[in-house]
């Protein structure tokens, strides 16, 4: 029983099918063996069976094993049989479903009848020897076949068992933090992230970034180079959204993955970074860009002018009202500018009450 | 005959008017109100006030604020002038302190001594541009000046005497008077006691 392979059942080219039965029992040797109803099938190279209610299960010898066959008449209560005398199997063989036997030769049972006919035909081919005549591919001959929808299944399971091992790992490591160390840690979080499994440990080094939001990061960081400095080295994130999925065209960013590659800029010490307000307002800056330099050049053009409105300012200095909204904020916050909040409007003076006595 | 009412530069800058969020700008601020209810009330003599009187009095309302834009400079007598730049045009607008900014004046002046309230709802309160103990010290030290321990006096006799034309004290209303005295009487300087017709004080 050992010679038989798993195989798809796909016949090669140049292999013929010659006649198939249903309702076929295989022995090995005077066993019963799990094989219990399948469909036998004959071709030109090959003795087949495939099991009725797993059609995945199926195996074949090569004909080209087969010492002799014998017949078997039927009996009471006995099915009529072929005896396969097979040759040893090939040190090299593909598995199949027993890795060895003590039995040289096999029973082919014929529970739904056909016997007389198969056997014809089997003989027919072992005479014949059409195989040799009839080259197929080496997959064939090393009984291989296209197996690549066993290994996905395989795999798929591999996968699962990985993920679950992560898991296991990465909860251990989050027990014994102290046990562990930096080195170690790092090594194995740069495993998850190239496996695509978001960082479980701590969240803060990229965010909830994953090895998509670190790559999508970089990619930002070329994007906006010459646009940030177009605009003064501040946009806001609503402005870089924008800009990014006009410039894609397709797979737009959604707003979500947008903020969490801009969460990773400064952990990869990328040359841009997310900075928030006060307020919430969110933006990206060049990092050369000093956000408190520029509330100096602020006070300035406040100065010169009196007072201003965040879209008087604006307009002045060329930024969007809400960025300008910010740094006239950032001014009051650091004191060099007070507020006047009325009907009219929300007006920013320089702030005379620190610089008058 | 009351000398007209300097206003501080402070009264035609129109961030005056609204409260400021940085805490330290809002420090200076409301060390600025402070300063101008007291001056004010000092100088038109008054000690008491309804909150409703505050919101329409000038002290907190600057009808003839001026906003628009213009170059602003604090000239060397420390007014504050507008010097205006082409033709921008004139805004006379109002500044007026919102009535939860002049509650919260008013509480830093209750802080500091120079406020109390008169009732539960607090809707008057009594001002008092120097704070009762600074009161109490003043007319102590014009009583042991004057060798006048151990001498008693009505109320009336101390505000409106013609021994006291010259002192600071003269003309101080009763309820803050009534305060100095009470002041002293917690130092065991004087005591505060009923005479004839009203009350009177003895001092030690």
């Amino acid at each position: 029983m050992d010679r038989f392979v798993w195989t798809s059942g796909l016949l090669e080219i140049n292999e013929t099918l010659v006649i198939q039965q249903r309702g076929v029992r295989i022995y090995d040797g005077e066993e019963k063996i799990k094989f219990d109803a399948g469909t036998l099938l004959l071709s030109t190279h090959r003795l087949i069976w495939r099991d009725q209610k797993n059609h995945e299960c199926c195996m074949a010898i090569l004909l080209s094993q087969i010492v002799f066959i014998e017949e078997q008449a039927a009996g009471i209560g006995k099915s009529a049989k072929i005896v396969v005398h097979l040759h040893p199997a090939p040190p090299n063989k593909e598995p199949g479903p027993f890795q060895s036997s003590k039995n040289s030769y096999i029973k082919l049972s014929f529970k739904e009848h056909g016997q007389i006919e198969f056997y014809r035909r089997l003989s027919e081919e072992m005479t014949q020897r059409r195989w040799e005549n009839m080259p197929v591919s080496q997959s064939l001959q090393t009984n291989r076949g296209p197996q690549a929808f066993e290994d996905l299944s395989k795999l798929m399971i591999k996968a699962k068992e990985m993920v679950e091992l992560s898991k296991s790992i990465a909860n251990k490591i989050k027990d014994k933090q102290g046990d562990i160390t930096e080195d170690e840690t790092i090594r194995f979080k740069s495993y998850l992230l190239s496996m695509g499994i978001a960082n479980p440990v701590t969240r803060e080094t990229y965010g909830s970034g994953t090895q998509y939001h670190m790559q999508l990061a970089k990619q930002l960081a070329g994007i906006l180079q010459v646009p940030l400095e177009e605009r003064g080295g501040i946009m806001s994130l609503t402005e870089v959204y924008c800009l990014v999925n006009r410039a894609r065209g397709m797979e737009l960013l959604s707003p979500e993955d947008l903020v969490n590659a801009c969460k990773m800029l400064e952990a990869l010490k990328l040359p841009l970074r997310l900075r928030v307000f006060d307020s919430g307002v969110m933006v990206i800056e060049l990092q050369s860009h000093k956000e408190e330099e520029m509330v100096a050049s602020a006070l300035e053009t406040v100065s010169e002018k009196g007072s201003l409105t965040s879209e008087e300012f604006a307009k002045l200095v060329g930024m969007s009202v809400l960025l300008a909204k910010e740094r006239l904020l950032l001014a009051e916050k650091m004191g060099h500018l007070c507020r006047d909040d009325s009907v009219e409007g929300l007006r920013f003076y320089p702030n005379l009450f620190m610089t008058q006595s | 005959m009351a000398m007209s009412f300097e206003w501080p530069w402070q009264y035609r800058f129109p961030p005056f008017f609204t409260l400021q969020p940085n805490v330290d700008t809002r420090q200076k601020q409301l060390a600025a109100w402070c300063s101008l209810v007291l001056s004010f009330c000092r100088l038109h003599k008054q000690s008491s006030m309804t909150v409703m009187e505050a919101q329409e009095s000038p002290l907190f309302n600057n009808v003839k604020l001026q906003r628009s834009k213009g170059h602003l400079f604090l000239l060397p007598d420390s007014s504050l002038k507008y010097l205006w730049r082409k033709a921008e045009g004139r805004q006379q607008t109002e500044g007026k302190l919102p009535v939860e900014s002049i509650q919260i004046v008013l509480e830093e002046l209750r802080k500091k001594g120079n406020l109390e309230w008169l009732d539960k709802s607090k809707s008057s309160f009594l001002i008092m541009w120097r704070r009762p103990e600074e009161w109490g010290k003043l007319i102590y030290q014009w009583v042991s000046r004057s060798g006048q321990n151990n001498s008693v006096f009505t109320l009336y006799e101390l505000t409106n005497g013609e021994d006291t034309e010259d002192e600071e004290f003269h003309g101080l209303d009763e309820a803050t008077l009534l305060r100095a005295l009470q002041a002293l009487q917690q130092e065991h300087k004087a005591e505060i006691i009923t005479v004839s017709d009203g009350r009177g004080v003895k001092f030690f």
